[in-house]
């Protein structure tokens, strides 16, 4: 059965706007819809009322790119588990629902418009040492000249899911990043190819981390619980280890 | 190693260790106030040895006066800079979603502990420093000449409404200690297939020590 | 201007090497001279950004998402291809090159090709060196799959997340550089025009997407690796914001766009479930691994399916039709996409599709979970006639191998399909067309370079399960580099090029009309009116099977909507700020020309091949009946099509394609 239900959107101009809360009505929401199809009828319906529409970060619509945000109803991505904005679908909601829809909130997450944010934070903790020192050139050693424990490699690839949306800042009280940086730093680390740096990459990335403004972990496994693509705490725990070994080595 | 406590990671490090000791301590403190139901005796010999005996008067009680300040402190700062991180709050905030009431409010509980421990230092300690550093009277006995501890003890709990704010401040204990106890090694780096029976340990430990700091203080209560 | 694609001389597998050897080379200290961009930062562009920063040059790179890790490459599911032939079964360079020239129904350049096959090993050593979590087996050592179209097993993988894995190594490559300062990063920048200088390709024009501002950036050589333009059809497995603009750009500044017309049809696809559909969602080709592709034998099973009296797996084995192991007994569920693809649409279109609008046929795990928790059972030493037991072990096995897919499968159609089957439709996923590029990647611009998927070159008609990653990295790490610095060597004392000259100034200016026009237009319609109506067209005229009234009428209806377009599209908001409408109206502009181009190209090549299927071009009789007739006597040829003012004016070049070391055949996988 089709839907009716009332939006209450966060609308801000721009970076130095001040923002507020807006109600829209929507009607005839199909439950196959995935949320942002329902958003997309929403700005059809804006745009030839010559509203302005509401701006959103989306992109490939398949759960993957990492693009799509959003706090719904007090939960980024929305109320289901282990799906992306883009992949949670109106069937999670009831005819008469208000859903509330908020931009990921952190100071390291600054808004651009509406519901975007700005999340280059993220890319600048990995350029300050989440990747290996290797050169492109191919001319490296033969990909099987190393084994890797299998569960070693299944575990570092579990850490590399991370598809980077920052449902885990904006889900922490404490607008922490350690589960994405944990995650980075874990996949290296349980790699024998990412040891080699594995002391300068954790302090650089932690201290980019801190300069950025992210908060402190205070361990209350709402990163977990949010993120899409079930990453574990246990990257934290490990971040924390290879953190302090680090410090100790200098 | 230099300015590790300026690092985020550093900071839970701290505030990790700090707490692991002060749990530590706490189950020393249970099992030295289990004695009191047991034996009189038996605690007033060890209340006495801990109340005189110098490693642990200049040592190790300095050492936990610091540790107990450290983790308010700490605590607090980390509070402060986390408030920071998120300037503008959410309209609507699911918390109860993702995460436990304890993990999210362990600011109050720990605010509820820190006034528990000015009325428990108001309560024994002052009364303790008093005795026997401003009038030096470091004999431990009474006019009787019995040891004063027990006495000391029993007759704190006569009062109704204090053994109501001891126990209310025990629930505060066990809700922090619930989240506080895993989280602790969680921070330290001890999260994996070999750490889950600590998981169950960790909630025992936080149910079974204030609870037992309850049952005293109600035995005390009704057997005065 | 006569075509020369610059194929070096020599045999084969010699003519690699022997560029590499003979090219010029650009010092180190001279490489710190020289600028290069590169707009786009999937695989290809990412992949050549990193490795040209390394090299020494200063590269500026842009990508229109709010990261380069964003890029649509990060979807790629099932693998990636390379000759390494680790399960000994008979696996080499010439194999991979022989398959991916038949599988691209020979309509690719065979030195290209070979090149492919050549650096393909190269890739993985690569990526296992950048810390690219692929699968292992027990053992410690990469496992393999097998794919679509092949006999042996040399697709390397990392779950169903391969392409995530790689672009995330590509990224971290990247990140390197970006942090020493040797690439610098504009992101949510789009481009909007190439500036020529002299002939040359000198810059590009942006806009910047949070501010509107218009900017100038000028380099040495600009590199396009902006990826495919599947979004014509408004509905494709793309992301929402893949697009043509950067390529087709190019093309109107003069580099010629090659087979635009070869699109490939991905057979396993989520099937659409109604108009409020944004986007379709690919379930990886390695499922068909493992699952069987049936739709009922007879028409009443059909109606009691779809009423819902009948559950489909409650359909005897005997009531069914497994039409792909019917028709191709040798290759069976794991013929090519386009084959796959067209023999689900023959079914649908007979009236065997098995959802509410008759497009989708089942894709069933049930017997590969019954194999698989057999040989579970056997191994554990467990009873192997305990059905239910078989079962939840088989589901295991399965869950690890696809888990993530079922969960996104479950979490789109609402249905569970390790009980019932999935249903799946073909849709548009990649496309082999592209802009025109010699050897060296080199556009018919002189210093404009293209690679990956946004170029023409490797796949021919038809692209190969786990090739498309394959052709991103090997452009970008392995070629490029060096055919990019054989051109370079001659601008070792250019100095900076200035952004003040004319030609920016120009083309500024252009620019700032089309966007000006569009905010002050206020028609009646929005942009997405005109991108849907589009797609219907596309899909409907030029989709899976194509003739000529179809053709010829979408070649007049695309021009219409074009001009309705123009007259009445309507973008809220101003240039000045975050205005997706806008940013969207300028790529549906450009869709809207190369949609056209792509009828016209299907129009005038009149043989099916690969993705290209003309209703009046197929086998009469034999074995072969029904099947897909090429015509190589008439067009084993690149269509090059030059920009001339509207699409239609649009002038053909033909690349004649030689076939020396492999020789020409129909393509059977029966």
């Amino acid at each position: 059965m089709n839907m009716n239900l009332t939006l209450k959107i966060w609308r801000q101009k721009n970076a130095s706007d001040k923002g507020k809360m807006v109600d829209y009505k929507v009607s005839d929401i199909s439950p196959d819809m995935s949320f942002l199809e329902m958003l997309d009828v929403l700005n059809e319906q804006l745009i030839n009322k010559d509203e302005e529409p509401v701006a959103f970060d989306h992109d490939c619509r398949e759960g993957i790119c990492g693009m799509c945000s959003l706090y719904i109803n007090g939960e980024a991505h929305g109320p289901d588990r282990g799906v992306t904005t883009c992949q949670l679908h109106m069937r999670m909601f009831k005819d008469g629902d208000t859903i509330t829809i908020e931009p990921f909130r952190a100071t390291a997450f600054p808004v651009i418009k509406d519901l975007i944010v700005d999340r280059t934070s993220f890319d600048r903790i990995q350029q300050a040492g989440g990747f290996i020192s290797v050169n492109t050139s191919g001319n490296t050693i033969d990909a099987n000249t190393i084994p890797v424990n299998k569960h070693d490699a299944d575990t570092a690839f579990d850490s590399a899911t991370c598809i980077g949306c920052g449902a885990c800042v904006a889900s922490c009280k404490n607008s922490s990043a350690m589960l994405f940086v944990g995650a980075k730093v874990s996949q290296f680390a349980l790699l024998p190819q990412g040891q080699v740096e594995a002391t300068d990459r954790v302090l650089n990335m932690v201290k980019q981390m801190d300069e950025e403004g992210f908060g402190n972990c205070t361990n209350t496994g709402a990163c977990e619980v949010e993120c899409p693509k079930g990453i574990s705490l246990e990257n934290i725990a490990r971040m924390n280890r290879e953190y302090l070994a680090a410090s100790l080595k200098g | 190693m230099s300015g590790i406590l300026n690092s985020s990671i550093g900071r839970k490090f701290a505030m990790a260790l700090s707490a692991l000791f002060l749990m530590i301590f706490l189950l020393q403190h249970f099992a030295i106030n289990l004695l009191s139901v047991f034996s009189p005796d038996a605690f007033n010999d060890v209340s006495h040895f801990m109340g005189t005996f110098w490693a642990i008067q200049y040592l190790l009680q300095p050492v936990l006066i610091f540790g107990v300040i450290f983790h308010f402190v700490m605590g607090f700062v980390l509070e402060i800079k986390n408030n920071k991180a998120r300037q503008i709050s959410y309209a609507k905030n699911n918390g109860a979603a993702n995460s436990t009431w304890m993990s999210r409010n362990m600011i109050w509980s720990g605010a509820a502990i820190l006034a528990f421990i000015c009325l428990h230092f108001y309560d024994f300690w002052l009364p303790e420093i008093n005795t026997k550093y401003m009038q030096g009277d470091m004999s431990g006995l009474l006019a009787n000449g019995e040891f004063r501890y027990f006495e000391e003890l029993q007759h704190k709990f006569v009062d109704i409404w204090r053994v109501v704010l001891y126990c209310i401040a025990f629930v505060f204990l066990a809700l922090h200690l619930l989240h506080g106890f895993n989280s602790a090694f969680q921070s330290v780096g001890a999260n994996n297939k070999y750490t889950k029976g600590l998981k169950g340990f960790g909630k025992a430990y936080a149910i079974i020590i204030p609870l037992g700091f309850v049952f005293i203080a109600l035995f005390h209560h009704f057997n005065h | 201007m006569a075509l020369d694609s610059k194929i070096p001389k020599g045999p084969i597998k010699d003519k690699w090497t022997d560029y590499k050897n003979h090219i010029d080379l650009v010092n180190p200290a001279n490489k710190r001279n020289i600028d290069v961009i590169i707009v786009g930062t999937g695989l290809a562009g990412g992949s050549a950004a990193a490795t040209l920063a390394e090299l020494g040059y200063n590269v500026k790179a842009f990508c229109f998402q709010d990261s380069p890790r964003r890029a649509h490459s990060i979807a790629a599911q099932g693998g990636i291809n390379a000759a390494k032939n680790y399960q000994g079964d008979g696996d080499s360079t010439y194999r991979l090159f022989y398959d991916t020239v038949k599988g691209g129904d020979y309509r690719s350049r065979e030195a290209n090709v070979y090149r492919l096959a050549e650096v393909s090993a190269n890739i993985i050593d690569q990526c296992v060196a950048q810390g690219v979590p692929f699968a292992r087996e027990y053992g410690g050592l990469l496992d393999n799959r097998s794919f679509g179209g092949v006999l042996v097993s040399r697709t390397f993988y990392a779950a169903g997340q391969t392409g995530q894995q790689l672009l995330l190594g590509a990224y971290s490559a990247m990140n390197r550089q970006i942090g020493r300062g040797k690439i610098k990063m504009y992101n949510r920048h789009e481009m909007l025009d190439v500036v020529k200088v002299d002939g040359k390709a000198r810059g590009i024009i942006t806009r910047n997407l949070i501010t509107g501002e218009i900017e100038r950036h000028s380099a040495h050589a600009v590199v396009l690796g902006t990826g495919g333009y599947g979004n014509v059809f408004f509905l494709s497995t793309n992301a929402m914001g893949s697009n043509v603009t950067a390529a087709w750009k190019a093309h109107k500044r003069g580099a010629y766009f090659a087979n635009p017309c070869y699109t490939q049809i991905h057979p396993t696809c989520i099937p659409v479930s109604g108009d409020h559909q944004s986007k379709l969602t690919l379930m990886s080709e390695s499922l068909r691994n493992d699952g069987r592709i049936w739709v009922p034998k007879h028409m009443k099973d059909v109606e009691a399916i779809k009423s819902g009296s009948l559950k489909p797996r409650e359909l005897a084995e005997e009531d069914r039709d497994y039409y792909l192991e019917r028709r191709y007994p040798a290759f069976g569920n794991l013929v090519p996409r386009d084959v796959a693809s067209r023999a689900a649409k023959e079914r649908c279109d007979a009236g065997f599709g098995v959802n509410a609008t008759g497009e989708a046929v089942f894709l069933d795990f049930a017997s590969a979970i019954e194999r698989y928790g057999k040989e579970t059972a056997h191994v554990k030493g467990l009873n192997e006639n305990d059905a239910a037991l078989v079962k939840k072990l088989g589901q295991e096995v399965i869950k690890n191998k696809y888990g993530n897919l079922f969960q996104m499968y479950e979490k789109i159609v609402d249905q569970d399909p390790y009980n019932t089957p999935m249903m799946i439709y073909p849709a548009v996923h990649y496309t082999m067309g592209g802009v025109w590029v010699d050897y060296n990647l080199m556009t018919t611009v002189p210093g404009l370079y293209c690679i990956g998927e946004a170029n023409f070159s490797d796949h021919g008609a038809n692209r190969l399960g786990a090739s498309a990653l394959m052709q991103g990295l090997a452009d970008g790490y392995f070629v490029l580099p060096y055919t990019i610095g054989d051109y370079l060597s001659d601008d070792i004392r250019t100095g900076a090029i200035p952004t003040d000259s004319k030609e920016f100034e120009d083309a500024e200016n252009e620019v700032r009309k089309t966007l000006d026009f569009f905010v002050t237009n206020k028609g009646q319609h929005s942009v997405d009116y005109f991108h849907k109506k589009l797609g219907k067209i596309m899909w409907n005229k030029v989709g899976m099977s194509r003739n000529v009234k179809g053709l010829t009428e979408a070649i007049s209806e695309i021009k219409e909507l074009r001009a309705q377009f123009w007259k009445e599209v309507k973008v809220p908001g101003t240039n000045e700020e975050y205005n997706e409408e806008l940013a969207k109206a300028g790529r549906v502009a450009d869709f809207l020309e190369l949609g056209e181009l792509f009828a016209k190209d299907a129009l005038n090549r009149e043989e099916s091949c690969g993705g290209h299927f003309r209703e009046d071009a197929v086998e009469l009789d034999g074995e072969q009946k029904g099947e897909a007739k090429r015509d190589d006597e008439n067009f084993a040829y690149v269509s090059a099509w030059e920009y001339k003012g509207e699409p239609s004016d649009a002038v053909l070049h033909k690349e004649n394609l030689e076939f020396k070391d492999i020789e020409l055949k129909q393509r059977s996988y029966k």
